[in-house]
């Protein structure tokens, strides 16, 4: 994995690469506790992608502008504050927009403060970059870290409840797989998607190298 | 002479640090506060808003037939109307019929459940002398399991006409409200257990019997003035 430290041009690849090469939850393995405990269910886990995003995405920018003035001693103190500050303000607003969801989401919108994935960005990312790449690849790293969530949670919730977005999907008498809705299930999807994810990337190493090998052959 | 001004400067350097290192984190704090506070105030309104709409959308699914409330407080001399008193109690909500008759009586109960402490609604209806309904306001149970005491249709049959009457001299209930096993309910004052989740049900039946044996005898004995209200509202 680079990282980058001298300021980085804005390229597609600023923003994909937090969808692909280095999403943050199935290739960095960042931030499992909400990926586990939140995603048992599809609205659940859109929910909390995406208030971890806005999170991510304000605390890295205020981190980028500040990041000639923080002396290095106190700099994971700094990050704190500012990122606890943000999920201060998504937790009142989430109570604004509805009270159910911030029932359904419990303490997992506070503990967004110790998300790896967004101090991570904060101390690798944020703190060398311009505003503009750090924007750019945060919005990158909150999208790739929502797709994983929902992945989660519309499997966990289409099997351990019958339904989508709460929804019902099948016939009456569907027997739901309750268990995918419990802790259990949250580690049996992810590995679900872990393996299907990582034997994916290696397929498609191994058809490079092929690629590759045939071209040198052939000249 | 050129170690004394070595160390001079060492210690201005170690001094700007400490000062770069206070300005930082108090011009982050500040800014901090600063958010935060702003974003308290402009959400508190949306926030008591959804509260208050919370609790009356609850109200008006617990009693049957019920468009209008009032407030009151049980306190030790009886349920005075809560606009006009001082005294702290237990707040109920009556709730009328279009014609202002009263229809029942809703109040919260709340009980330590699987989880976490399970807090409801119940409505009481003085008609029947019985619990007409219950509507779940705040849990943490098993998802899957423990919280089908919200959802359940037939966990909820329990509460279409659950017996809560008076006992002869009424200080409390003529029985206790109890939870059977699954399928085995067979007295109107029973609450039928969801299979594989007993503690939840548990958890309600023990909240109901707790608050109706106190909250019931004197609904009882100032039912007159719940009556009253609604038909001086009209």
């Amino acid at each position: 994995m680079k990282l980058p430290d001298q300021e980085e041009k804005i390229t597609p690849d600023t923003f994909l690469r937090g969808l692909w090469e280095e999403n943050p939850v199935f290739v960095m393995l960042l931030g499992m506790c909400p990926v586990l405990a939140v995603t048992n269910s599809a609205i659940n886990a859109l929910a909390m992608g995406l208030a971890t995003t806005f999170v991510l995405l304000c605390s890295s920018s205020l981190v980028s502008l500040f990041r000639k003035l923080i002396p290095k001693q106190v700099r994971i103190a700094t990050y704190i504050v500012i990122i606890a500050t943000f999920v201060t303000i998504v937790d009142y607003s989430i109570q604004a927009i509805s009270l159910d969801l911030y029932n359904a989401l419990g303490a997992f919108i506070q503990l967004i403060v110790v998300n790896c994935m967004i101090l991570g960005r904060a101390e690798a990312y944020a703190s060398k970059q311009r505003l503009g790449a750090t924007i750019v690849n945060g919005l990158g790293m909150g999208v790739g870290f929502t797709i994983a969530l929902l992945c989660l949670g519309s499997v966990r919730e289409i099997l351990g409840a019958g339904s989508l977005f709460g929804f019902p999907l099948f016939a009456e008498n569907f027997q739901p797989w309750v268990v995918m809705i419990l802790p259990p299930g949250g580690f049996f999807v992810l590995g679900g998607w872990l393996l299907l994810f990582n034997g994916y990337r290696q397929y498609r190493e191994r058809k490079l190298m092929e690629q590759q090998g045939a071209s040198a052959r052939g000249s | 002479m050129n170690q004394t001004s070595a160390s001079q400067t060492q210690a201005l350097v170690a001094a700007t640090s400490s000062f770069a290192m206070l300005r930082t984190l108090s011009l982050v704090a500040g800014l901090s506060g600063l958010l935060v506070v702003l974003a308290y105030q402009i959400t508190l309104p949306l926030i008591e808003e959804n509260k208050r709409i919370a609790i009356e959308r609850a109200l008006f699914k617990v009693i049957p037939g019920a468009v209008s409330r009032r407030d009151f407080i049980v306190t030790a001399q009886g349920i005075v109307p809560a606009d006009d008193s001082s005294g702290d109690g237990k707040l109920i909500y009556a709730g009328y019929d279009e014609q202002g008759r009263l229809s029942g009586v809703a109040l919260e109960a709340a009980a330590q459940g699987y989880q976490d402490v399970i807090r409801l609604l119940y409505s009481f209806d003085p008609a029947c002398q019985c619990i007409r309904g219950i509507q779940v306001l705040k849990m943490a149970e098993t998802p899957g399991i423990g919280d089908k005491i919200a959802k359940d249709p037939q966990f909820q049959e329990n509460f279409v006409e659950l017996d809560a009457r008076l006992n002869t001299d009424a200080s409390g209930l003529a029985n206790d409200i109890l939870m059977v096993k699954h399928g085995t309910r067979s007295e109107p004052w029973q609450i039928d257990a969801i299979s594989g989740a007993t503690i939840s049900s548990r958890a309600v039946a023990r909240m109901l019997n707790d608050s109706a044996q106190q909250i019931v005898p004197k609904i009882m004995a100032d039912l007159d003035r719940l009556q009253d209200a609604g038909r001086g509202a009209e």
